[in-house]
């Protein structure tokens, strides 16, 4: 697949983003560590926001025609797509009025106020769900055809919304053990669950060129694709990441994804040091970016089999 | 009704004039235009419904050509329908024809990603999603001669490899060159249960050539070859 950036960059954003509101009403709702203070809460449910705005922003820089975004609205009984859209827009209205209500409070853990941070968290969670669904539905992409890729969307969205609500807690002066180590568990989750997924895509399996043509019981090769320059079935299907390259890649995605957040977490702990934080979730970040691109280009679309590949 | 067309894989030449038809009929139809990008540069490209690959089948000498036009197959689970956010696509109930409204498209690709047969082309410049419609505006148009009203690839095919009719309908053309002919749909393990059809090459007895009575001087020459080894 084309690994279109605003594509990307929706889930990465929008999926740190729902983590983090979620954490933030688990925190305060089960008084982990104390509960978050006012001024913590302003900052992460803000973040939070920020982060799913430029998710959500980009992923219509994606669209060829924008004006009838309004629409995507509409299928959510069939689509995956449609429900993200609305079950992200809900959100809204409910970590914004969490937003106020700590604003004008400063009562972040009253009753009201975790009710509207837990069904924000709640709508942010379901939203994580829905985004994986959009790509693990689909029959004609073994690599995304698998319930493992929802899972890894969770892990993921809060494992960096772990490390978010660390680097807050530990700038704005509080001591962050229980959420670091927290982060530092759902950072070893993605690493496990991620080494699964890429277990499991690594055996083939599905469509071959046979079942595409129908010619089971011989070789068949590709002559000639029947066009002079590319089209738009290889432009978005047509990527391909050769086997050394994507094994240099996973090494940099688990790198910057796990071993850089862990250390640099571990550090934070001991030495109390926002700024090793801050490293953490800047990397873990750029991390789950390299995953997401390598989600991409690793997918490959049953079409290619009739552009001559023996299998996907 | 279930209209779709069905492929002759054995009388199929690859000449290309389905799409050019097609690509002819349609930049004028209902999802008009089909835009060209780059048409007379060095890396021409642009929206097609219908396009034809070629493939070797078998090894030499038991290989064959065979031409492989492929379009919007009209699939009964259309995976593409469902998919897609808008509502833009949609498959209509009384024929099957599958369909993308140019009014609520917002070109998002997703309905791409779910097709399995490479049918839907996103439209660059109008910024929607573009796909074979079974040439809706000819097929029900009364004005024209009855014969004239069918897919403008069907008609157009100079080796009658294509055929347009109702599958469900038991005794229509297609169902019977489906059923005579073995006809099959491509990439069945998806269960997306397409409607088109393709008919494989038919295996035609070899033209047996040992039998065939050899000429004199040939069978002079055998002698000769063979008196000059020893
Ligand atoms: S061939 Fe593709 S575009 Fe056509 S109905 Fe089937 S899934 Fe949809
Ligand atoms: S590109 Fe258009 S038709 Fe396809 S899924 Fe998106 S809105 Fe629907
Ligand atoms: S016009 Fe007929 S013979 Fe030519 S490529 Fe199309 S189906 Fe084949």
């Amino acid at each position: 697949m084309h690994p279109a950036l605003a594509v990307i960059f929706l889930t990465l954003f929008s999926g740190g983003g729902f983590g983090l509101m979620a954490l933030v009403a688990t925190v305060n709702d089960l008084q982990i560590d104390g509960g978050l203070n006012p001024l913590q809460t302003l900052v992460a449910v803000l973040l939070s926001l920020l982060l799913v705005t430029i998710g959500m922003l980009s992923s219509t820089a994606h669209l060829a025609n924008p004006r009838n975004a309004w629409r995507a609205f509409t299928r959510w009984r069939t689509s995956w797509l449609a429900r993200e859209g609305v079950v992200a827009v809900l959100f809204y209205p409910f970590a914004i009025a969490y937003l106020v209500w700590v604003h004008f409070t400063d009562a972040p853990t009253a009753p009201a106020g975790l009710a509207l941070a837990s069904l924000a968290g709640g709508l942010g969670l379901v939203t994580i769900f829905c985004q994986g669904m959009i790509y693990a539905t689909l029959r004609t992409i073994r690599q995304w055809n698998t319930a493992l890729v929802p899972v890894n969307f969770y892990a993921m969205g809060l494992a960096s919304g772990a490390t978010f609500l660390a680097l807050i807690r530990m700038a704005l002066g509080g001591k962050a053990t229980f959420l670091a180590g927290l982060a530092m568990a759902l950072i070893i989750a993605v690493a496990v669950l991620k080494g699964i997924y890429y277990f499991w895509i690594g055996r083939p399996s599905g469509p071959t060129i046979h079942t595409a043509t129908g010619f089971n019981r011989s070789r068949v090769r590709l002559l000639d694709q029947g066009h002079t320059f590319g089209t738009f079935l290889t432009q978005e299907f047509g990527h391909r990441l050769p086997r050394e390259q994507a094994l240099g890649m996973k090494t940099v995605m688990y790198v910057l994804a796990v071993v850089i957040p862990l250390a640099t977490l571990a550090v934070a702990v001991e030495d109390t040091s926002a700024l090793a934080a801050l490293v953490a979730a800047v990397s873990v970040i750029s991390g789950i970016g390299v995953e997401r691109w390598l989600f991409f280009v690793e997918a490959q679309h049953v079409v290619n089999l009739y552009h001559g590949r023996q299998r996907c | 009704m279930r209209l779709g067309l069905v492929i002759d894989l054995d009388t199929c030449v690859g000449c290309h004039a389905c799409a050019v038809a097609c690509k002819e009929w349609n930049t004028s139809g209902t999802t008009a235009p089909l835009t060209d990008y780059n048409p007379y540069g060095a890396e021409p490209s642009g929206v097609w419904f219908n396009r034809i690959r070629h493939y070797e089948i078998g090894e030499y000498p038991y290989n064959k050509t065979v031409n492989f036009p492929m379009s919007c197959m009209h699939c009964e689970n259309a995976e593409c329908v469902t998919v897609c956010p808008t509502g833009a696509s949609y498959k209509r109930s009384e024929d099957g024809i599958v369909l993308v409204d140019q009014s609520k498209c917002m070109g998002c690709n997703y309905c791409s990603w779910a097709c399995p047969y490479g049918a839907r082309e996103l439209d660059r410049v109008s910024g929607t999603m573009k796909k074979c419609t079974l040439c809706i505006d000819r097929i029900y148009d009364m004005e024209i001669p009855e014969e004239e009203r069918q897919p403008a690839c069907v008609l157009t095919c100079p080796a009658h490899a294509r055929m347009f009719g109702d599958f469900d309908d038991q005794e229509s053309a297609v169902s019977r060159a489906v059923r005579e002919r073995g006809g099959y749909q491509l990439m069945p393990e998806l269960n997306y249960d397409p409607s088109n059809h393709y008919l494989p090459p038919r295996v035609h007895a070899p033209i047996p050539v040992d039998s065939l009575r050899k000429k004199a001087t040939a069978k002079l020459k055998e002698w000769v070859n063979r008196v000059v080894e020893r």
